[in-house]
């Protein structure tokens, strides 16, 4: 069996009532999970023995703009067991947005989740130290988000006063 | 020069102190290399004995702005790294002069962005704007001999250097 048939399988006979959408679009293997199931479904993918998603590669999101769930959250998680990576991506409600931190699940999640809190204003509940990674403290904006202007807003970002 | 000439002639010159110091300092330009990106790999370049900045007395790159005269701004400036830059010049002590080097200092070339400063002259008092993506050795140094020009055209009296203003009250 190859891997992508056996995580489908996997996943389908576990999870089947929360995946909203499967995918295999240009052989990446994609699943829409509900987000409020998103901890479960990490440490599933980590911890059962066939699958071993041992290292989550990154976490990022995608800003709709016009649906009505606004936000989409990504996460690319890697097996070495099997030499596959996954993506898994949840759609978010709530205005704020949040979800779930799956940092308890993999460490590395946690500075990926802060980088997308920074850009996008995604809430990770239960995030040990939800901060922004990129832009300074005191910053009141999200620069990803579809209504931030490319070159900013003036006066949001102190510079120093001009030398004599 | 004539210069030797005219010590084997006569044994001495006449000039002003300031000519002096201002031909003294425009010799020995010593730079702060404020490489932040890719522009400071053309200005270690310019160091290296193709280009050799030492022949124009700059070749001692100091690594504390205290040291410096010169402040060479090589590479992209974030609003979070203009607050590191501004620090550090306002360490180097009067007189000193700076080069925006490259088209990211200058403009904020092609990181038409909210995280880049379009334009270091938005905190620092440039004296020299050098063009390219990154700039030549060739242009970084034609920068330093502007730079040069300048400095051997200053006296005293040009500096806004409180320093030298209390030494001029002191003299009246």
């Amino acid at each position: 069996m190859n891997p992508k048939e056996l995580i489908t399988e996997k996943v389908k006979e576990k999870f089947s009532p929360f995946i909203e959408e499967t995918s295999d679009f240009r052989d990446d293997l994609c699943f829409t999970v509900k987000s409020e199931q998103i901890v479960p479904f990490a440490k599933f993918l980590k911890e059962d023995a066939d699958l071993q998603f041992l290292m989550c590669k990154d976490v990022t999101a995608v800003d709709w703009a016009t649906r009505k769930k606004r936000f989409t959250v990504v996460y690319h998680a890697h097996s070495f067991k099997l030499n596959f990576t996954l993506r898994i991506k949840a759609n978010l409600e709530s205005d704020p947005p949040s979800i779930e931190t799956v940092s308890s699940v993999w460490r590395s999640a946690e500075w990926y989740e802060r980088e997308t809190w920074d850009m996008y204003g995604i809430k990770f509940l239960n995030h040990p130290d939800l901060r922004r990674i990129y832009m300074p403290e005191g910053f009141e904006y999200h620069p990803l988000r579809k209504e931030f202007p490319v070159l900013g807003i003036p006066g949001s970002l102190p510079l120093p006063h001009k030398a004599e | 020069m004539g210069l030797e000439a005219k010590l084997t002639q006569d044994g001495f010159i006449t000039t002003t102190i300031d000519a002096v110091v201002a031909w003294a300092r425009k010799s020995s330009v010593w730079p702060m290399p404020m490489g932040i990106s890719c522009c400071a790999i053309e200005m270690i370049a310019a160091a290296d004995p193709k280009y050799d900045i030492a022949r124009f007395g700059s070749e001692v790159m100091r690594f504390t702005p205290r040291q410096c005269d010169l402040m060479i701004v090589a590479g992209t400036v974030t609003y979070k790294m203009a607050q590191v830059v501004r620090r550090i010049y306002d360490q180097m002590p009067d007189p000193k002069w700076v080069i925006a080097m490259g088209a990211c200092t200058s403009t904020g070339g092609m990181y038409r962005s909210y995280s880049v400063v379009q334009g270091i002259d938005q905190f620092l008092p440039v004296d020299v704007y050098t063009a390219g993506c990154p700039p030549r050795p060739e242009n970084l140094l034609n920068a330093l001999m502007t730079i040069q020009e300048k400095i051997g055209k200053t006296r005293s009296r040009d500096f806004q250097n409180r320093s030298l203003k209390e030494l001029e009250l002191s003299q009246n």
